[in-house]
C-alpha cells in the first residue's frame, strides 16, 4: 500500500474541506485531459498534513530507501519516528505555540492549522457554489492564504504519493516525469543522450 | 572513561579526524547534534536505509535539519540595518550525522597552487583582508591525494587544463555525462572556454563497497539512497569498525570549558535534553564556518578575527531557455561539467577589473547544470487553468540550462558571524547572526563573468538568457533575496603564523588553547572560487595526523 486510503478528512470539518478541494481546483484545474488538484488528491495531502499527529507515527516523514514502484521494498509507506526536538518543530508548525512557553522562545507561532481555517473561513460559507471567477477574486484578495496554498498544491500534486497527493501518479504521469527511480536509476544512455 | 579527543560536528572535517586518529590508535568520541539518518542503527558500521527519492522529505521538509523554527539564524547585510532583518534559514548545512557531505552534490575540487598565495600572486584589495595561507599547495598535496581516495573521487587526470599538478590519477574514471552538459561544454569549447568532467565524489564504478551511482538525479540537497556519494559514510563506518570511535548523535554541545590555555571538558545536552559534562584531553571542533565560531563565542574565546572573514562565494547565475530542446536535468548527478577559465586572468578579466576600479578580480568555478526537480517547478510555474500546460511544457525545468559560478568572495572583515542578542534554540542558547553582503570585487566579477556566460549559452542555442545572482543584489531579478542560497561558509576562524591577526595556526590549533583544534572550513583564509569540501577534509586530514605522528597513506 504506498497512498494513505483512510478517511479524509483527518482534520479539517466537511465544509472546510469541501472548500479546500474547491480551492485547489482552482490552483490546480482539471483542463482538456489534464488532470488537476481533485484527480490528484491534493486536498488530501494538506489535510493529512494539518493532521499529521493523528498518526502514529506521524506522518510528516516518508521511510527509504525505495517506494516499491521501480522495485525494492515499498519503504516509503513506513513512516520515519521523530526524535522529541523533530516533534517540536513540527507541533510549532502545524499546531502553533498555543501559548505553551516551550514553544515560544522566539516569541508565538501561528501554526499551519489555524491559518487554514482562517484561510478557508475568509473564502467564505458559499465558496463552493460559487463561480470560478468569483473563486479566483477571493483566493486572490488573501496573497498570504494563496501562497501558502499554492506551495502545498504544488507538493501535492507533484510529490510522492504516499503523503496523500498524487493520486495514481497523476501528477508524474502527466509531465512525464517518473518520480522516485531507486533502486533502478537511469542508464547512462539516458543520461547522456537527448 | 576520558577519550584521547571529542570530535564535535560529524561532518566532512570532524569526519575524516576521526577516522584517521582512530586508524592510529586513538579514542574519540564524536558528539553531532543532529539526529542519525546515515548510519545504521542496528550495526553503525553499515549505512542506514533513510534516504530516498523524495523530493517532500528533503526539500519541504527538512529531514536532513536544520529545522528552522528549533534552530533559526538571523541575518542582516550591515551593522546599519540593526539587529536584524531575517530569522529563519541562512547558509543552513545539514545538521545530520555526516553533516554537510550527505546533501551536497559531490563535487570535490581542488584548489590551485595560487589560491594558497593570493597576496603574494595579486596583491591587496582594498577593504579585504587578502592574505596568504600559512601552508603551500605542495604540502597540502599528500592529504587531498588521501582524502580523494578515502572518500572516493570520480574524474580525469589531464582534463582540466588549468589544475594543480597531482601525484597520481583519481581513484577512479568520470561518469556519464549529462545531456546537457555534452551540449553545453561544445559551446564553451567553441567560445574558447576549457570545460571538463567534474571531480565528483560519486562512484562512477564500485568501490570500497558501495555501488555505482545509478544516476537517479536526486543529488544535490538529498542523501544518497545507496550510498554511491562520497559523503562521510565511508569515512566514519570504518571509523566505528576500529570499536576506538563512540558517537553521540541528537548531542548538541552548548560549550567547552576552558581554564588558562586548555579546554578541561565540554557540556552537551542529549537527546533527552538533560546537560552534562565530560572531560576533555583534546578538543576538535568541526561545526562548519558559522556553528564553530557560535560554539566558541559561546565557550567565552575572545579574538578579534573570530567570526569575521565570513565568505559564502556570491553565486553568478545565468540560465538559458531551449524551446526546441528537452535537457532532462533529472538525469544524472546534478553537474558533470565545470570549468576553471573564470578563475584564470586574462586580459577582459584585466580590464574588467580596470572598468571597476579594482587591481584585480577572479570568478569562480563554473558548473554546468540544469535546474529543479516538480515541486520546484511548479512553485515558479502559474496557477490556474494554464499550470497544467504549462508544466507539461516544462518550460521552467526540462527546456532550461544553467551555469552557475561559485564567485570567490574575498575575505571582508565586517561580514561576521557572531551571536543574536535575542534570538535563540529551541535549547535556549543564542544563534549565529549572520551579517554578510558581497563587496565591489564580488559584483563586478559577477557582472563580467555573467556576461560571458550568457554567450555560451547563445551559442548553445538559447533563446532567451537571464542573468542574477545569490544573493540577489537588485532585489527584483529571480529569487532575490539579500541572504545568500550558498551552502559554502568559510573563514571565521583564520588559521595563520600570527596570533595576533589569526584565530588557529597552521595545523589548525587556536593559538591561544593547546588542545583545541578547528577542523573545517571555518580556518580557510581566502575562499577561492571553489567548493571548500575537498580542501577542508584534506586540513583535517592533516591536522590529525600531525597530532597523531603519522603520515597520509
Amino acid at each position: 500500500m504506498a497512498r494513505y486510503v483512510g478517511p479524509v478528512p483527518v482534520w479539517l470539518s466537511e465544509g472546510e474541506f469541501a472548500s479546500l478541494r474547491a480551492a485547489c481546483s482552482e490552483m490546480m484545474p482539471s483542463d482538456q485531459g489534464a488532470p488537476g488538484a481533485e484527480e490528484a488528491g491534493v486536498a488530501d495531502y494538506i489535510d493529512i498534513l494539518l493532521g499529521a499527529f493523528t498518526f502514529n507515527p506521524p506522518r510528516i516523514w516518508a521511510g527509504g530507501p525505495t517506494s516499491g514502484r521501480m522495485g525494492g521494498e515499498a519503504r516509503f509507506a513506513t513512516f520515519h519516528r521523530l526524535s522529541r526536538l523533530d516533534e517540536l518543530a513540527w507541533r510549532m508548525r502545524i499546531e502553533g505555540s498555543q501559548g505553551i512557553p516551550e514553544r515560544e522562545f522566539n516569541g508565538p507561532v501561528i501554526g499551519l492549522q489555524e491559518r487554514y481555517r482562517r484561510g478557508l473561513a475568509a473564502l467564505g460559507d458559499d465558496f463552493v457554489p460559487v463561480d470560478g471567477k468569483e473563486r479566483r477574486r477571493r483566493l486572490r484578495a488573501d496573497p498570504e492564504f494563496c501562497e501558502l496554498l499554492h506551495g502545498h498544491c504544488c507538493e501535492g500534486m507533484y510529490g510522492a504519493p504516499e503523503y496523500g497527493g498524487n493520486r495514481n501518479m497523476v501528477g508524474w504521469d502527466y509531465i512525464g516525469f517518473k518520480g522516485d527511480v531507486q533502486p533502478v536509476g537511469y542508464s547512462d544512455v539516458e543520461v547522456s543522450g537527448p | 572513561m576520558t577519550p584521547d579527543a571529542i570530535i564535535i560536528g560529524s561532518g566532512p572535517g570532524g569526519s575524516t579526524a576521526a577516522e584517521v586518529l582512530t586508524r592510529a590508535g586513538w579514542s574519540v568520541v564524536i558528539m553531532e547534534k543532529g539526529r542519525n539518518h546515515l548510519l545504521d542503527p542496528d550495526d553503525l558500521t553499515k549505512p542506514a536505509r533513510d534516504f530516498s527519492n523524495d523530493e517532500i522529505k528533503f526539500i519541504s521538509r527538512h529531514f536532513l535539519g536544520p529545522d528552522p523554527l528549533i534552530e533559526p539564524r538571523a541575518f542582516r547585510r550591515s551593522t546599519e540595518e540593526g539587529e536584524h532583518t531575517h530569522v529563519g534559514e541562512v547558509n543552513s548545512i545539514p545538521t545530520t550525522v555526516g553533516g554537510g557531505g550527505t546533501h551536497a552534490d559531490g563535487k570535490v575540487p581542488r584548489f590551485r597552487e595560487e589560491d594558497f598565495g593570493l597576496h603574494s600572486v595579486y596583491g591587496p584589495q582594498d577593504g579585504a583582508h587578502v592574505d596568504d595561507w600559512p601552508l603551500t599547495y605542495a604540502e597540502l598535496e599528500p592529504y587531498y591525494a588521501e582524502v580523494e581516495h578515502a572518500i572516493g573521487v570520480a574524474g580525469r587526470e589531464g582534463a582540466n587544463p588549468f589544475a594543480a599538478w597531482r601525484s597520481g590519477p583519481y581513484p577512479m574514471p568520470p561518469g556519464a555525462p549529462m545531456y546537457g552538459s555534452v551540449l553545453s561544454s561544445a559551446a564553451a569549447e567553441k567560445l574558447g572556454l576549457h570545460p571538463y568532467e567534474a571531480p565528483t565524489a560519486a562512484n562512477s564504478i564500485a568501490y570500497d563497497g558501495r555501488p555505482a551511482c545509478n544516476n537517479c538525479g536526486y543529488c544535490a540537497f538529498f542523501g544518497c539512497p545507496i550510498h554511491a556519494k562520497g559523503d562521510p559514510v565511508a569515512l566514519l563506518t570504518k571509523t566505528l569498525a576500529t570499536g576506538r570511535a563512540e558517537l553521540m548523535a541528537e548531542t548538541f554541545v552548548s560549550r567547552i570549558r576552558i581554564e588558562g590555555s586548555r579546554a578541561t571538558a565540554v557540556d552537551y545536552i542529549g537527546p533527552d535534553g538533560v546537560t552534562r559534562t565530560m572531560g576533555a584531553q583534546l578538543v576538535i571542533v568541526a561545526g562548519g564556518a558559522i556553528e564553530t565560531p557560535r560554539l566558541l563565542l559561546l565557550s567565552g574565546l575572545e579574538h578579534p578575527a573570530l567570526g569575521r572573514h565570513l565568505m559564502v562565494h556570491f553565486q553568478t547565475i545565468t540560465v538559458g531557455h531551449f524551446a526546441e530542446l528537452r535537457l532532462h536535468p533529472h538525469k544524472g548527478r546534478a553537474v558533470t561539467h565545470v570549468h576553471d577559465d573564470a578563475m584564470v586572468q586574462d586580459d577582459r578579466a584585466r580590464a574588467a577589473a580596470a572598468e571597476a576600479g579594482l587591481p584585480w578580480l577572479r570568478g569562480g568555478l563554473v558548473e554546468h547544470s540544469g535546474s529543479g526537480l516538480p515541486i520546484m517547478e511548479a512553485r515558479h510555474s502559474p496557477w490556474g487553468r494554464h499550470h497544467a500546460q504549462a508544466m507539461r511544457d516544462s518550460n521552467l525545468r526540462d527546456r532550461m540550462w544553467a551555469f552557475i559560478m561559485q564567485g570567490e568572495d574575498l575575505p571582508y572583515p565586517s561580514n561576521t558571524v557572531d551571536l543574536s542578542p535575542s534570538i535563540r534554540d529551541a535549547r535556549g542558547f543564542p544563534v549565529a547572526r549572520i551579517t554578510y553582503q558581497p563587496g565591489r570585487h564580488e559584483l563586478a566579477a559577477s557582472k563580467h563573468h555573467g556576461k560571458i556566460l550568457q554567450a555560451v549559452l547563445e551559442e548553445m542555442g538559447a533563446d532567451w538568457t537571464v542573468h542574477t545572482s545569490s544573493p540577489g543584489v537588485s532585489y527584483h531579478g529571480i529569487g532575490a533575496t539579500p541572504v545568500p542560497e550558498s551552502r559554502h561558509v568559510i573563514g571565521t576562524a583564520r588559521m595563520g603564523d600570527d596570533p595576533a591577526s589569526s584565530v588557529v595556526d597552521r595545523w589548525g590549533r587556536v593559538h591561544s588553547l593547546e588542545n583545541v583544534i578547528v577542523a573545517d572550513s571555518s580556518v580557510f583564509v581566502t575562499s577561492a572560487g571553489y567548493g571548500p569540501t575537498l580542501t577542508l577534509v584534506a586540513l583535517a586530514a592533516r591536522a590529525a595526523h600531525h597530532l597523531a605522528g603519522t603520515l597520509p597513506s
